[in-house]
């Protein structure tokens, strides 16, 4: 199969044929970015009774190369929301001076932050639409998590399209297969939440970084781990895999170098 | 005034004879009828404070800040006309924005001083305009500890130097006063407005340069500063407002900040109590006067 970037998304040609690409225009449309070059894979994130827990691995990937080992992709607003990123991580960098600003604006007012981590998501997702509209997508895919105006824990995602989803636990790319049946298992709805400890909300996400490390290729074993509350957010950046067992991999066949 | 009749003072970009800007200083005399600021440049931080005064009791108290931010770590306070006091803050805001655009990093204290300065002498060039009614004093807090570049992603290398020289220090707190010529100057202590010759009198006394001072105690001086500088215009209401800056390790984190509402109050009151203790002792003083008589 072609891994290449420049055929993700598109129909396979040892399925469908070639593209016959006379149909092409040459002097096309201007292309902006509409394809990722490097990017971050999974977020993952839960919410717990008190708050939010997400996860993100290190890792930027030049296509299929692991290029970038230390990029964060969970970023902070205002000192009360996160926001993780998936997809492009030029349009992270881009996105997240735009926080910056953002938040510097809205420290004009001497009053406190009016920006809520429900807002902020409202705003984010308002700006990913805008730009798929212009034909010049933010190639991100975005957590945002934080404490809604009522000081109740809030996750919610938006994507390039400007499409926003919520849920108890979300998670972009491959976890949105591999972690998110593992996260549903302890929140399957917005009651179980008021249940879940801090700890076992971050043993879970921890739990779901190993998955994903196990079985994702352009993933990391090293990682960002953020809790959200409401006394402030805890950010560690340089957050190890630990006891990791490759036993199952043995029994692990149909691809790869295998032959039988 | 000399002035008054030669034509000299219609216009900018016409000198005097003798040398002089008319114009310039008759936006001095704008400013030497505001409410007092004042500046403080202590060894962990800057304290801003103002004299508001209040122009009318239908004005919500605590509204109409005059101490504006900047950029996070930057704050300003000015003395004079408050118009033109909210055009330099915009045009302060804007030049931080753009060096943050420029060099994804946060404009330093002097940097932007320096802008400013540029901003309002060219305001001294041209017959289409007038200087600006204000002088401002700007203070902020440049980060002391390796601060990542704006949406940084990555850390770089993790060896060599990195074009750093070891051992030289970085950032700390900056004080600046702008007036309308343009002119500014670096401060341990900066006063302007109605009351500053009472204000720079008693800053002197603080002994800011030998770097004693720590902000708290900053904060309860720029207090009782501020009430000492008042005492010769008692009949106006006035407001006090502060704000403050300390590094990372400190209150406000590196931020600008209005000045917490227990702290002031505090400080308020302490001015208050100091400026009664010095009423007693004059009048002790008095009374001792007629006894001798």
């Amino acid at each position: 199969m072609d891994h290449r970037p420049q055929a993700w998304g598109r129909p396979r040609d040892d399925v469908y044929g070639a593209y016959d690409a006379s149909y092409m225009q040459t002097n096309g449309p201007n292309q902006h970015t509409q394809s990722p070059v490097v990017t971050g894979t999974s977020v993952v994130a839960i919410k717990f009774k008190d708050g939010v827990v997400m996860a993100a691995d290190n890792l930027a990937s030049y296509g299929s190369l692991a290029r970038f080992t230390d990029v964060k992709r969970i970023r902070t607003f205002a000192d009360t929301s996160i926001v993780g990123f998936g997809g492009d991580v030029s349009d992270m960098q881009y996105l997240d001076r735009h926080l910056t600003e953002l938040s510097i604006d809205e420290a004009y007012q001497q009053t406190a932050h009016t920006l809520n981590a429900r807002s902020l998501h409202k705003y984010l997702s308002k700006l990913l639409y805008h730009r798929r509209s212009k034909f010049d997508p933010l190639w991100n895919h975005l957590l945002v998590a934080g404490l809604d105006e009522e000081g109740k824990p809030f996750l919610a995602a938006a994507d390039l399209l400007g499409t926003t989803f919520s849920s108890p636990s979300l998670a972009t790319g491959f976890g949105s297969m591999l972690a998110q049946p593992i996260m549903r298992r302890y929140v399957p709805d917005e009651e179980s939440v008021a249940n879940l400890t801090r700890d076992k909300a971050v043993e879970v996400v921890r739990e779901c970084m190993k998955v994903l490390f196990y079985r994702d290729a352009r993933s990391l074993d090293s990682y960002s781990l953020a809790v959200v509350t409401k006394d402030g957010i805890e950010l560690s950046e340089n957050e190890k895999l630990e006891k990791q067992s490759w036993a199952f991999a043995d029994r692990i066949k149909g691809y790869g170098t295998q032959t039988v | 005034m000399t002035s008054i009749g030669t034509g000299y003072d219609l216009a900018n970009s016409i000198f005097s004879p003798d040398g002089r800007n008319f114009q310039v200083e008759y936006a001095v005399k704008a400013v030497e009828n505001g409410g007092t600021s004042v500046g403080i440049r202590c060894k962990d931080g800057v304290v801003l404070a103002v004299e508001k005064v209040i122009t009318s009791k239908l004005l919500k108290p605590g509204a109409n800040k005059r101490i504006a931010t900047v950029d996070r770590h930057l704050g300003v306070v000015y003395s004079g006309m408050v118009p033109d006091g909210t055009h330099f803050v915009d045009r302060a805001r804007d030049e931080a924005r753009a060096w943050r655009e420029t060099f994804k990093t946060p404009i330093s204290t002097s940097d932007l001083a320096s802008r400013m300065g540029g901003y309002l002498q060219a305001y001294t060039l041209y017959q289409s305009v007038r200087p600006f009614g204000i002088t401002a004093i700007v203070g902020g807090f440049d980060s002391e500890l390796e601060a990542p570049v704006d949406g940084e992603v990555g850390s770089g290398p993790s060896v060599g130097a990195g074009g750093k020289v070891e051992g030289k220090k970085h950032g700390g707190p900056g004080l600046y006063m702008i007036e309308p010529s343009g002119m500014y100057w670096g401060y341990y202590g900066a006063a302007t407005g109605k009351g500053r010759q009472a204000a720079k009198a008693e800053l002197e006394k603080l002994n800011l340069a030998e770097g004693t001072l720590d902000l708290k105690q900053a904060v309860k001086e720029a207090a009782r500063i501020i009430y000492v500088a008042q005492q010769d215009n008692k009949d106006k209401e006035f407001e006090l407002e502060m704000s403050w800056i300390s590094g990372a390790d400190g209150p406000t984190k590196g931020r600008h900040q209005e000045v917490p509402k227990d702290l002031l109050e505090e400080a308020e009151r302490l001015a208050k109590k100091a400026l009664s203790e010095d009423d007693d002792e004059e009048e002790e003083e008095k009374g001792d006067d007629k006894m001798e008589e």
